[in-house]
């Protein structure tokens, strides 16, 4: 799992560069014409809902590491919520966004969606995981103390997810401004 | 098949180049020089421009220094395989010294030293020409070269004139796909990049004729989409770039007068331009001196009468994909169409 | 065709009877879909990149049959443009990778000394994805709707706009495809070889092959993203209409370039790396020594595959970039050859001060020396800018390439072809017919290709279908026309003698060569798990050493049997301490039900059908889900307290 994070890493390290290198290809004016700079509020309350999201992911596999079920259920379920929240408020921002600028409407609207809709479903992966976790431990039998590889695996697939949003949270909402 | 016209310089070179070397290495590089240098191919290793001498002397340097090592590794293995034959198990030796000398040491300061001589040239090819000298603007088109001077109003194609001796900018830019501007006897590839402008320049130090072709892989026709580069003296290159920004020859006879109509009224004026007519199309070359080109096509088929009818009537049997659609021209009207085409010169 | 299990002394007939039965599976057709043995894997790696590479070849070889004369029309101009890219990029990405994954899927294993790859079932997943990806892009070409834009596929030229049809569709998605099976290999060997090595072999008694498929799988795992990345973006570029590429509304052309050549330079390394480590493997058996310099190899290896991130500029010095990138480009091309040189002379060294025993293998070794070297001097003068300028994109590059290629990649794997196929096979090659082979490929290639410096340099480009007389053109463009048929019959010979072999050949011994590596430590062909007794490690040439062979026979202990089970050993990182015996997943049909799934999506990707693709998506994901599905075990056996 470390490798396949190491991968995906260099994938969303790639994506970002590619903003940076079109951003000052393009020149000056960045967004382009006619595009506001992205607003802050919105993100910055979904990076309070995402980023705390891991919390519970920690407590969760170090319960489990103990055989306390329970915290494994508890934890994984709260990261759920979070993340449903988060994936609900970027569909939220989408929908503002939409109205103003699309995907094919020039290069900065092909770079908003493509990075934070790739990130999104990584989110959106990262839950699958979390909620496949949380079936596979409700039905009991699955985890305990001495089996815990896929927990910990889920958990570093999220805790990546969570940081690479800061990096997106960095380059498209805040870089603009700077 | 080989076109009229052909892309020589006068060949002094090689017997100039042959003069500083030993006879016996003189007979290895003759391999090279075999077909490419003496002949009128346009072959880098005869070079007639300031960046291809340059580069030239670069290439010549690499390959001696490839050669010796090439020996030493050769020496090695087979010494090898002469007086190391055998099947007993051998458990002694670690050369690292010799590894590592040999191996790292030795080329390091090989490296160091012709990354030195490579910086040198690099900068020379990166010589801007002076502000005032003559620009060439090129634009790249799948698959023929759009040719006009900075200041002019004229266009050609596929043919670009340069006085000899003198620094030339070219200014490259492309209209669709990337391309890239080569002219092995002269200069180094500079690619054309969508969206974006390059320059490089052109600099012959002989009159002659030198075949370009597009460098970059640009679709179905990447293969004809080559250039001509003439380098002649002042007086003709001045002659020629007023000829471009004149009207085109009238037509003189009868037959070249329907021509002409045929050409203004037909579909060809849609896309192509003759200067002083209706004809003001830019989808394709400007036709003005389309008589004196040459060639057809950006180096498809030599520029004789029969090439052009069957141009005219259905080019893409000749450069398959090209963008000129066959043409309705009816029988009767094709000589005429022809006599006025090769009149424009 | 295996050879008979005789108890050895150390284990005893139930222990190997019951390894056998947890181990071995039934000759079914099921079976057949549902292996996951490393070695049949391997051996379905190396013949499916085989039959991928008969493909490309015969693509070459009517390229050259076109190019023999000027204005020849043998082909069109579209089918020589689908012919070139197809060849080019299935000759890179479905025969030269996957061929060497093949080796490594097969050897790894054996060489450290463990009974299969961490993952027996994501191996399997990964061959599955190779096999359909591949097919997936050569099914493209009877359509005549094969990618047709040159194995890197430059933008604009790429875009709908200018490339309607399928085409670089098939590209793009069938390259993506194939990066699931390459990223997931990768993986594999990196925790494979970090973690199931034989008890005492440490870093430092790690054989050089496998350091090689570790550092390349390294290399896949920060490379290839950024392929997948530009292929994700072309696609969405053609498909709805994003801008990436598209300089009119913002986007930048060169951004194809730097992604494409981020990923495109290291993948030259990650071809060239698995062979130069057959080439270490080959040696010791032909120089009757081990080969000198282990210290600077690993090295070498090492730095190779991190400065090979810093170089990619060289493939867009054409481009008009400024200077200064391109001194410093220029600097860190240079400077990479320095390792090679390393590895060469240290080559040299290890046959200078051996005793050479010039068998089929080390035939080919000293091709690959000899054209390598060749076609890495090249590389060093395409590292100066001012001359790369001049020759880019003329054949004097597609000889560089072909060399370093041909000579660096092809001839070391025909040398491991031979040497391996006793163990593969159980049976020997013929000698002669190996010897044939041999001097008509080394003659064919260099026919072939040496005339490519010349009249690259005579001025003609790459990438052109069809040329105009030149003198220097015609007359050598003959000359490697005639080479590359030399080089297909040589190639012939070679399968033939891989078939009599196969049909004909003396059974092999277990150590035919008295290699030094451990996989001449077992039978050949090996039994399916590997080794009886899991040999303990003392040195870097376990096979030649007495405490080794000891220890899986009279010192053989029941921990390194472990015939209770499906078992081979952990070990740790650094220094190969056992850590436990861990059980190995059975045989599974779900791979291939995996792999089939996303044959099925990208197939309604490439034709547009959406809501197939949906809905294969979610198969996807489900087959996933049910795959890693936990079992039910009882809770003290878990551990759950609360
Ligand atoms: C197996 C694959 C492989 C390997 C190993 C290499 C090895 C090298 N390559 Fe090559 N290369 C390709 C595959 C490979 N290449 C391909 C496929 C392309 C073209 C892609 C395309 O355009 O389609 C390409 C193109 C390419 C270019 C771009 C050319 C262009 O398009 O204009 C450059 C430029 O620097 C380059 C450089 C090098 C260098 C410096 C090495 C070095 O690693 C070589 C090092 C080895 C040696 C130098 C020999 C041994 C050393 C000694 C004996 C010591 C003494 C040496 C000296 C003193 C010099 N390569
Ligand atoms: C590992 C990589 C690899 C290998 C092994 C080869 C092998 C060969 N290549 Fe390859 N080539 C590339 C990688 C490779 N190539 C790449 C990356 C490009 C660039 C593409 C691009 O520009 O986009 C290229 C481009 C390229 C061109 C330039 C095309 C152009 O620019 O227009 C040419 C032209 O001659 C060529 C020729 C050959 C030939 C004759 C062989 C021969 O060695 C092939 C020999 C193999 C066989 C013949 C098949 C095996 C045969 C048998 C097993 C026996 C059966 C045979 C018979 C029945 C006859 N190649
Ligand atoms: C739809 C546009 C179009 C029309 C209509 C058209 N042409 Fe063209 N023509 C082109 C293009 C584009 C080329 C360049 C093709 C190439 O070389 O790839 C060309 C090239 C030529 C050339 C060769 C020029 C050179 O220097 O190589 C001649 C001559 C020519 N056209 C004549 C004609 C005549 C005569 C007609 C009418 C009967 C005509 N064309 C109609 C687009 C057109
Ligand atoms: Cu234009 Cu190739
Ligand atoms: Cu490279």
């Amino acid at each position: 799992m470390v490798m396949f994070v190491a991968t995906e890493a260099t994938l969303f390290a790639c994506l970002l560069g590619s903003y940076f290198y079109l951003r000052f290809q393009y020149g000056p004016q960045w967004p382009p014409d006619g595009i506001e700079d992205p607003k802050l509020l919105k993100p910055l309350v979904m990076t309070a809902v995402l980023l705390p999201s891991s919390l519970p992911v920690v407590w969760a596999e170090h319960g489990i590491r103990r055989g306390q079920r329970w915290r494994l259920r508890a934890g994984l379920t709260a990261t759920l919520l979070l993340g449903a929240t988060f994936l609900t408020l970027q569909a939220t921002e989408y929908a503002e966004k939409l109205k103003h600028f699309t995907m094919t409407t020039d290069v900065y609207g092909s770079l908003f969606y493509l990075i934070t809709g790739f990130h999104g479903l990584h989110v959106l992966v990262g839950l699958t995981m979390i909620g496949w976790l949380l079936a596979a431990s409700l039905r009991g039998g699955s985890f305990g103390a001495h089996r815990h590889d896929r927990v910990r695996n889920a958990a570093i697939y999220w805790h990546f997810v969570d940081l690479v949003w800061i990096a997106i949270l960095f380059t498209i909402y805040l870089s603009p401004r700077l | 098949m080989s076109l009229p016209v052909e892309t020589t310089a006068e060949t002094t070179s090689s017997a100039g180049r042959g003069r500083r070397r030993p006879p016996a290495l003189a007979a290895l590089s003759g391999l090279l020089l075999l077909a490419g240098c003496g002949g009128s191919a346009p072959s880098a290793l005869n070079p007639a421009g300031t960046g291809a001498i340059r580069v030239s002397g670069l290439w010549w340097l690499l390959f001696w220094i490839s050669m010796a090592v090439f020996a030493e590794v050769m020496a090695v293995l087979l010494w090898a395989l002469v007086f190391r034959r055998g099947t007993a198990r051998v458990r002694h030796g670690q050369p690292l010294r010799f590894v590592t000398v040999t191996g790292a040491a030795v080329p390091f300061v090989i490296l160091v030293a012709v990354y030195g001589v490579g910086l040198r040239d690099l900068a020379a090819l990166g010589d801007p020409p002076d502000r005032d000298a003559p620009t060439v603007e090129v634009t790249g088109h799948k698959w023929w070269w759009e040719v006009r001077y900075e200041g002019g109003s004229g266009a050609t194609a596929n043919e670009i004139h340069i006085p000899v001796g003198e620094r030339v900018r070219v200014r490259l830019r492309t209209d669709d796909v990337l391309h890239s501007f080569w002219v092995p006897q002269l200069m180094p590839k500079t690619d054309l990049i969508a969206g974006e402008t390059r320059e490089t320049w052109l600099q012959a130090e002989r009159a002659g004729r030198y075949r370009g072709q597009c460098a970059e892989y640009c679709g179905t026709q990447h293969a004809h989409m080559a250039f001509l580069v003439v380098a002649e003296s002042r007086a003709e290159y001045d002659a020629w770039r007023a000829r471009l920004d004149a009207p085109a020859r009238q037509p003189q006879t009868e037959a070249e007068r329907r021509g002409q109509q045929a050409f203004v009224q037909g579909t060809c004026a849609a896309c192509h331009a003759v200067r002083g007519t209706g004809a003001q199309g830019r989808v394709g070359p400007d036709l003005s001196t389309v008589g004196s080109r040459w060639s057809i096509g950006a180096g498809a088929v030599p520029n004789d009468a029969g090439h052009l009818g069957g141009w005219i009537a259905n080019s893409q049997t000749v450069k398959p994909g090209n963008a000129m659609p066959p043409q309705p021209v009816d029988a009767a009207q094709l000589p005429d169409l022809i006599a006025y085409l090769r009149s424009l010169r | 065709m295996s050879t008979t299990t005789t108890p050895s002394p150390g284990i005893s007939r139930e222990d190997l009877t019951r390894l056998g039965a947890h181990w071995g599976e039934p000759a079914s057709l099921r079976s057949w879909f549902t292996t996951v043995d490393h070695k049949r894997i391997g051996r379905r790696y190396l013949v499916t990149a085989g039959f991928f590479f008969v493909l490309a070849g015969l693509s070459a070889l009517v390229m050259r049959t076109q190019l023999a004369r000027p204005e020849a029309g043998v082909v069109s101009p579209q089918q020589y443009n689908q012919l070139f890219t197809m060849h080019g990029t299935a000759m890179i990405f479905l025969f030269a990778t996957p061929m060497l994954f093949g080796f490594g899927n097969f050897l790894v294993p054996l060489m450290i000394g463990s009974r299969d790859m961490a993952f027996p079932r994501l191996n399997a997943f990964g061959y599955w994805v190779f096999l359909f990806a591949g097919l997936f892009m050569w099914a493209s070409l009877p359509f005549g709707a094969a990618p047709n834009n040159g194995w890197f596929a430059y933008a604009p030229l790429s875009s709908e706009a200018h490339n309607p049809g399928l085409h670089m569709d098939v590209y793009a998605l069938g390259l993506l495809f194939l990066g699931i099976s390459t990223t997931s290999a990768s993986i594999n060997f990196i925790v494979t070889a970090l973690k199931l090595r034989a008890p005492g072999m440490s870093l430092n008694r790690v054989p050089l092959f496998v350091w090689a498929i570790v550092a390349t799988a390294f290399m896949v795992i920060f490379a290839l993203p950024a392929l997948n990345l530009d292929n994700a973006m072309l696609f969405l570029d053609r498909r709805f209409g994003t801008h990436f590429f598209d300089p009119s509304a913002g986007g930048n052309v060169l951004l194809w370039q730097h992604l494409f050549w981020i990923f495109g330079h290291p993948d030259v390394y990650i071809i060239v790396m698995p062979a130069l480590g057959i080439v270490s493997a080959v040696l010791p058996a032909f120089t009757r020594r081990g080969v000198v310099g282990y210290p600077l190899i690993v090295l070498s290896i090492v730095s190779i595959s991190i400065i090979s991130f810093g170089v990619w500029v060289h493939h867009m010095f054409a481009t008009g970039l400024p200077q200064l990138s391109y001194s410093f480009f220029s600097a860190a091309s240079t400077i990479i050859t320095i390792p090679s040189g390393i590895q060469i002379f240290a080559w040299l060294a290890t046959m200078a001060l051996g005793r050479l025993v010039l068998r089929v293998p080390l035939l080919f070794v000293i091709g690959f020396i000899v054209t390598f070297v060749l076609g890495g001097f090249t590389g060093a003068m395409f590292a100066l800018t001012a001359f790369d300028q001049q020759v880019t994109d003329s054949y004097f590059v597609v000889a560089h390439f072909h060399y370093v290629l041909i000579g660096g990649a092809v001839f070391p794997m025909l040398a491991g072809l031979y040497y391996w196929l006793p163990k593969i096979s159980g049976r020997m090659y013929h000698e002669r017919l190996g010897r044939w082979a041999f001097w008509l490929v080394f003659a064919g290639m260099h026919v072939t290709f040496f005339p490519m410096h010349l009249y690259g340099l005579f001025g003609m480009p790459r990438r052109v279908y069809t040329y105009r007389s030149e003198p220097g053109w015609d007359g050598w463009n003959l000359v490697s026309t005639a080479g590359s048929y030399l080089l297909a019959v040589g190639l012939l010979l070679v399968l033939v003698g891989v078939l009599h072999a196969l049909l004909r050949g003396r059974p092999a011994p277990g150590d035919p060569w008295e290699g030094d590596s451990l996989e001449w430590a077992t039978a050949s062909p090996p039994e399916p798990y590997n080794f009886p007794v899991l040999p303990r490690v003392h040195s870097l040439h376990p096979a030649w050493d007495a405490r080794t062979a000891e220890s899986t026979t009279t010192g053989a202990t029941a921990d390194r049997i472990l015939s209770a089970g499906r078992r081979t050993l952990v070990t740790s990182e650094l220094d190969a301490h056992r850590e436990r015996a861990v059980e190995m997943p059975e045989s599974s049909v779900k791979p291939l039900l995996l792999a089939g799934a996303l044959l099925v999506l990208f197939t309604s990707l490439l034709f547009a059908w959406y809501p197939v693709a949906a809905v294969a998506a979610l198969i996807v994901a489900a087959t996933i889900a049910v795959w890693l599905w936990p079992p039910r075990r009882p809770d003290e056996e878990l551990g759950v307290v609360a």
